[in-house]
């Protein structure tokens, strides 16, 4: 797998290089800046990039942006964004045109690199990494739809939008991957979603309450 | 000496022109014929300079008027007399449409012209600065007639120069026969009659009371507006510095102390234990600053509104909330903060001690009124302090209690801080919370502010 890394911060950025180099994942240029990102995007080609929300000049959503360009020139690159603080309205630029190879995640989640690779990996191989804080943001958003849902259901689409698989759910909630499959099912009824044959159901079952809005 | 002191601290200055300096070292004690000081002199310049300067005052506001109406009110009122009444018509109604006109269109800057002759004197001969009163606003020539007619300031100086002469002539005499006549006495009275003038020229010609106190409170409003933007943006430097710095730092710590607790797997346990707890602590830690930092100014507000910074705090608050936002154009940045932090202030409030099952923040901007609603349904009985319904009429209260101390309840504190926060930007809050609920907490804010 190889990665791009835009993140102002000196100490993190090489922070990052040692902890991605440490899981043999190869760092192909490591930039401060949305301009230098996508040139090195357009030299790399990446599998990923990993991009900071705020960066130079207005220090506001520079990231998100670059993620967006990025998207719209090489919709094959994963792309996991880095933010001090999950905006729910960041997540919905982020998601609403895509669903897939995408990651919104708090900085904080790099302390638990384990669980941060694995995230990593997943986004470039075409999956979602949202932070359970975007996730409980953007859930709550839709508060409506979502009364519709029972507890156990809701507990089901939190991990779903985390981009966990049906496994992954069933051992984090203790319950059999039968009953998972069956919630599931469930969701996409009271969501009004029509059976589709794309590989995202999962995550349009969660964007759809961000379409509903 | 006199010459040093400027602004408005006039009185009793004049009469200081007689203290004496202290003798110097080395020289003799000064002869019998010292020459009197300079202020004494000028002091005395002053009083000789208010005759032909009093006098050509009362001309121009008194004297020419009296002249130019003088013939026509004659003719009126004894023009007829052996003649018939009508017989010199139209002369009489026309001489009294000339004096009418030429007193209305031109006594108003006469009294200004002798005004600003006077404030020439004062300042040159007295080094005494008269605060000019407030300029008459731009407007229509008809209107500024109409302000400058129904200004009090215009009579009041008119009051001035029409008994001027007589206080000017009488010091006029008085201060050439003390000098000549007792000259160790001049320069105390000449001291003590420019000051009464000074007196007399600070009440009539400067600003009224109400004037003054107007723009004292005009400054007030600016000193205050600046403050207020001078600490939100120390708020937003600080997010930035912690931001950039701190956090950064942190997390970059925080990674480092995860690899090694992933990758460091051949250690004791007692050192494992250390590791795994410090790094648990540093990520408590990273969660708490993040909340800190965010408090302190939320960048999205900047850059997104407060829809977008909104939607992250009722999200985050435990009680399920339904926000509606209804601003289409965004309001002073100032106003968003306010607006943000009581809406924040207001849900910590309900997450702590309202027992709601669910709330409701409405923002909606309406012309240059921004109104917030934040409403519950838990079990009411929110107050600032003590059992008190407070109104939008009654907020100047707030800042009394505030400073009556006094045991507080948690409660009380944040919507106290809540309420401050609203009347900082001129704006009203008001709380409808019976005892047994719900709570409706609505605050209005001018957005321009």
């Amino acid at each position: 797998m190889r990665v791009v890394i835009a993140e102002d911060s000196v100490l993190l950025r090489e922070g990052l290089v040692q902890l991605l180099n440490a899981f043999e994942i190869a760092v192909v240029a490591a930039v401060a800046d949305a301009d230098s990102l996508l040139l090195a995007t357009a030299e790399h080609q990446p599998d990923l990039v990993i991009v900071d929300v705020r960066m130079p000049p207005t220090y506001t959503d520079e990231g998100i942006r670059a993620a967006l360009a990025v998207r719209q020139r090489w919709p094959r690159t994963g792309i996991v964004v880095l933010s001090q603080y999950v905006e729910e309205r960041y997540a919905v630029d982020l998601l609403s045109t895509w669903s897939s190879g995408v990651g919104y995640l708090l900085k904080d989640r790099v302390a638990d690199v384990a669980d941060f690779v694995a995230a990593l990996r997943r986004v470039a191989v075409g999956g979602t990494a949202l932070d359970p804080e975007v996730v409980a943001q953007l859930l709550q958003r839709r508060a409506n739809p979502i009364d519709r849902l029972t507890g156990r259901e809701l507990d089901v689409i939190q991990l779903m939008a985390e981009g966990r698989s049906n496994t992954a759910i069933a051992t984090a909630l203790r319950i059999s991957p039968s009953a998972v499959e069956k919630h599931v099912n469930s969701i996409f009824t009271k969501l009004d979603l029509p059976p589709a044959d794309t590989d995202h159901r999962r995550v349009l079952a969660v964007l759809s309450y961000l379409h509903a809005h | 000496m006199v010459e040093a002191i400027a602004g408005r601290d006039y009185r009793g200055l004049v009469s200081s022109v007689d203290q004496t300096e202290p003798p110097r070292p080395g020289l003799p004690p000064g002869p019998v014929d010292t020459p009197p000081p300079a202020p004494a002199i000028r002091a005395s310049l002053h009083v000789l300079a208010g005759l032909p300067l009093s006098i050509t005052g009362w001309t121009m506001v008194v004297g020419v008027p009296v002249a130019v109406w003088y013939w026509p009110v004659w003719r009126l009122m004894y023009g007829h007399v052996g003649y018939g009444p009508l017989s010199d018509w139209p002369i009489t109604p026309v001489l009294l449409v000339l004096a009418a006109g030429l007193t209305l269109l031109v006594l108003p800057a006469r009294i200004r012209a002798a005004t600003r002759w006077q404030r020439l004197r004062f300042r040159y001969l007295l080094a005494v600065e008269l605060p000019p009163p407030p300029p008459t606003r731009a407007g229509r020539p008809i209107d500024r007639l109409v302000r400058e007619w129904t200004a009090p300031g215009t009579w009041r100086q008119f009051l001035y120069h029409a008994v001027a002469p007589l206080p000017a002539a009488m010091a006029a005499v008085a201060v050439p026969v003390c000098w000549l006549l007792a000259p160790p006495f001049a320069p105390r009275a000449a001291g003590a009659l420019a000051d009464a003038d000074a007196a007399r020229a600070g009440a009539l010609l400067g600003p009224s009371l109400a004037e003054e106190m107007a723009r004292q409170l005009a400054e007030l409003a600016h000193s205050r507006a600046e403050v207020i933007a001078a600490t939100d943006a120390e708020r937003r430097r600080i997010e930035r510095d912690l931001h950039d710095g701190a956090q950064q730092r942190l997390v970059s710590l925080a990674m480092k102390l995860g690899l090694a607790r992933t990758t460091l797997t051949d250690i004791p346990e007692p050192a494992r234990r250390t590791l795994d707890e410090a790094h648990d602590e540093l990520k408590a830690a990273l969660a708490e600053l993040r909340g800190f930092v965010r408090g302190l100014h939320p960048p999205i507000l900047d850059d997104r509104g407060l829809d977008a910074a909104l939607s992250a705090v009722t999200a985050n608050c435990p009680v399920p909330v339904r926000l509606r936002v209804r601003v289409a154009d965004r309001c002073a940045p100032a106003v968003e903060a306010v607006a943000y932090f009581v809406v924040c202030e207001a849900l910590t409030n309900v997450a702590k001690h309202a027992r709601a099952s669910r709330a409701e923040v409405d923002v909606e901007r309406t012309g240059d009124r921004l109104r917030i609603v934040v409403s519950d349904d838990g079990c009411g009985g929110a107050r600032l302090d003590g059992h008190v319904r407070l109104d939008g009429d009654a907020r100047h209260d707030i800042g009394d209690r505030l400073d009556g101390a006094g045991p507080v309840g948690a409660a009380g504190t944040g919507l106290r801080g809540l309420a401050r926060r609203a009347s900082a930007v001129d704006g009203t809050l008001s709380i409808v919370s019976p005892t047994s609920g719900p709570t409706r907490i609505t605050v209005e804010l001018p957005c321009g502010w």
